[in-house]
């Protein structure tokens, strides 16, 4: 029993094998997949900015479409950009070839990036571009140091730059520690408009993650009751047997 | 209808004995009636497999063992395929719920002597048992072709290149390649999907035919062979497996389905430890993942492997160890010498070092998914030593160990 316990402890501590973001604190994104107008916006958001470099090669358009409570020309007119059929899944048109030469890494297909990155670190990734002259697009990222993507969305944040605070290293030498961000220009949005569209973006990249998620959930609590049911079945059944048991 | 029946079967058992194996290992095959919760893990092992076997073929139907193709594939069952998800979510959590199962049918075996005369041949078949089951997770693991399902193959099978003279060319011979690749995913998914399902469904008929032989156990380590009724020769501590055990079973086997389903349905990543966070990323030999950790079933074994300093740069003497972590278990009939089989009626020294021998067992494991540093390198090799330590102990224990007197019959 005790070894059960432990087991289950231990299996309850949450993301202890999460990839690391470099140290940097990761926000909570709280996301609601049961938010449908959430994960609508966070469509919009993915099929306009993402989805020109990045592919999600795993969603069909008319899959996601049923999921979200669009109809298929809903999503013909409003998110599919290109001739593709409804059908068809999120490819796109850049090369990895053509991705390398252009970002020094192909864009990665972000079909399951919000099971391997975790819905936090997307969250506080994209919130956390930093103008930086060093890096070729201008910009450097708090969480992914040095990353080859440059910062999208900066029409919409605005861009910010990074505030530093020296530290003293555990040898003694001084090191440059990132705190947080300043304001530099202003975006289309504010900061919390901004940081509730990218709740949406990562809502919907974690319904991408897995379109199955609600419905998995739902039958749960069906197959749960019927174990509940069907263990007074078979409790009182093995209660009979056993009366002659001494 | 019933007279039709009746005559189908005796139709049958002129020709196959049937009847007669329901008799000798069902409805006349006789178990102590004291069994307690640790029982229940034997049927519920049972059940597992036939979960995995089941859910298994149904991911075959789907599933491409292609280098180029086999992550695709993973995710077009949890897309495309009706209910796709449902049968992956089941296979995934199956193999760690298998190994959970194992694990406290082990102990149960532990606790209560279980592996002594004369059971010792279902012990080792048991072993063997184990040690299949850990080369079906291992090269099963390896299919979903992610990130860690890479890299830990990549780990592991560098380990037999530690051998020392045949190393390189033995794990040149397992891979078929320079490196992991397609032409290893091929032959792992043919380990996989029958070579070690067959070993291991063979192993698991012997391992009930040997224990059907002597009878089982009980929480009190008594032979209810010794007492039998003078008229019948039914022990008189004894039940028929079926009914009773079966309905107690269905009991057990509901609870079991209900954690179970839990998992399935609410939580099958069960936070990264059922499914790794890494292996969501497609398999790039170019990118070696900044943590390398094998699933937590292994992890008290690679725990060990890492405690081990190298010798001359070689990792062959962790190798070593680890692999005399599992053979250490075959010789536990033989290894252990108290005349008692119950831990009910053994000394508190065998207690307390079998509790230490449980928390040794969960640190290791823990400690085997962490990244190494001094202090938890350090805990990790005290802990590989009593994990040695505990089964020499074993032989010296009974030496002056005060036990309780057994009884003659089963107690309630």
């Amino acid at each position: 029993m005790r070894k059960l316990i432990v087991a289950f402890v231990f299996a309850a501590l949450p993301g202890l094998s999460l990839a690391a973001g470099g140290g940097f604190h990761l926000d909570k994104a709280n996301v609601d997949l049961s938010d449908t107008a959430s994960l609508q916006r966070g469509a919009q958001l993915f099929t306009n900015y993402c989805l020109s470099c990045h592919s999600a090669q795993y969603m069909r358009y008319n899959r996601m479409g049923r999921d979200l409570g669009l109809t298929d020309e809903q999503v013909q007119q409003n998110l599919m950009f290109t001739t593709e059929k409804i059908g068809d899944t999120m490819k796109v048109a850049m090369s990895a070839a053509d991705g390398k030469a252009w970002f020094g890494a192909p864009p990665p297909d972000l079909s399951v990036i919000a099971r391997a990155r975790g819905a936090d670190y997307l969250y506080t990734y994209m919130r956390s571009f930093y103008t930086d002259e060093k890096r070729p697009f201008g910009v450097n990222n708090a969480v992914f140091a040095d990353v080859g993507m440059p910062h999208v969305l900066w029409e919409l944040q605005g861009m910010q730059k990074a505030v530093f605070k020296t530290e003293k290293a555990s040898d003694g030498s001084d090191t440059q520690v990132l705190t947080g961000f300043e304001q530099v220009s202003p975006g289309a949005m504010s900061a919390a408009e901004y940081d509730e569209a990218m709740r949406d973006l990562v809502n919907f990249m974690v319904y991408m993650g897995e379109p199955a998620q609600l419905q998995r959930q739902r039958m749960g609590w069906w197959v749960l009751g019927f174990l509940a049911v069907f263990f007074v079945v078979a409790y009182l059944l093995k209660k009979e047997y056993w009366r002659d048991v001494h | 209808m019933s007279n039709m029946m009746t005559q189908v079967l005796g139709w049958v058992d002129d020709r196959f004995p049937l009847s007669k194996m329901w008799k000798e290992h069902l409805s006349e095959y006789y178990a102590p009636k004291n069994f307690n919760f640790w029982y229940f893990f034997g049927s519920l092992a049972i059940l597992v497999l036939a979960i995995q076997i089941v859910t298994g073929i149904f991911l075959t139907m789907n599933y491409k063992p292609d280098g180029a193709l086999a992550f695709a594939s993973v995710e077009y069952i949890m897309r495309d395929v009706d209910y796709g998800w449902l049968i992956r979510y089941m296979h995934s959590t199956g193999a760690s719920a298998f190994f959970l199962v194992v694990y406290l049918h082990m102990f149960r075996g532990l606790m209560y002597g279980s592996y002594k005369k004369p059971r010792e041949l279902i012990w080792i078949f048991g072993c063997l048992i184990y040690l299949a089951l850990m080369a079906e997770a291992f090269f099963g693991y390896l299919l979903p072709w992610g990130q860690m399902s890479y890299w830990g193959a990549q780990v592991i099978v560098n380990l037999f290149s530690a051998v020392p003279f045949i190393g390189e060319d033995l794990s040149l011979w397992i891979r078929g390649d320079y490196v992991v690749s397609d032409a290893t995913l091929n032959r792992f998914f043919a380990f996989h999907v029958i070579a070690v399902p067959l070993v291991l469904v063979g192993l698991v008929v012997a391992h009930i035919l040997a224990l059907h032989e002597v009878g089982s156990n009980n929480p009190d380590g008594v032979e209810i062979k010794k007492n039998k009724d003078p008229v019948t020769h039914i022990p008189l501590d004894g039940i028929p497996f079926h009914p009773y055990y079966t309905v107690k079973d269905i009991v057990g086997v509901v609870v079991f389905l209900m954690f179970f389903s839990a998992v399935v349905f609410f939580a099958p990543e069960m936070g990264g430890f059922f499914l790794e966070h890494p292996n969501f990323e497609p398999a790039n030999p170019m990118m070696t993942p900044a943590h390398i950790a094998p699933v937590w079933y292994f992890t008290p074994f690679y725990a060990m492997l890492r405690a081990v300093p190298s010798i001359a740069g070689s990792a062959f003497p962790g190798v070593v160890v680890m692999g005399a972590a599992v053979v250490i278990l075959f010789f536990l009939p033989w290894l252990d010498r108290s005349p008692v089989k119950s831990i009910r009626y053994r000394g508190l020294c065998f207690k307390a070092l079998l509790m230490l021998f449980v928390a040794d067992f969960i640190m290791l494991g823990f400690l085997g998914m962490k990244p190494t540093t001094d202090l938890y390198k350090f805990l990790a090799q005290i802990g590989t030593i009593y994990y040695f330590v505990f089964f020499l102990a074993l032989a010296f224990i009974p030496k002056f160990e005060k036990t309780k007197p057994v009884p003659e019959r089963v107690t309630q």
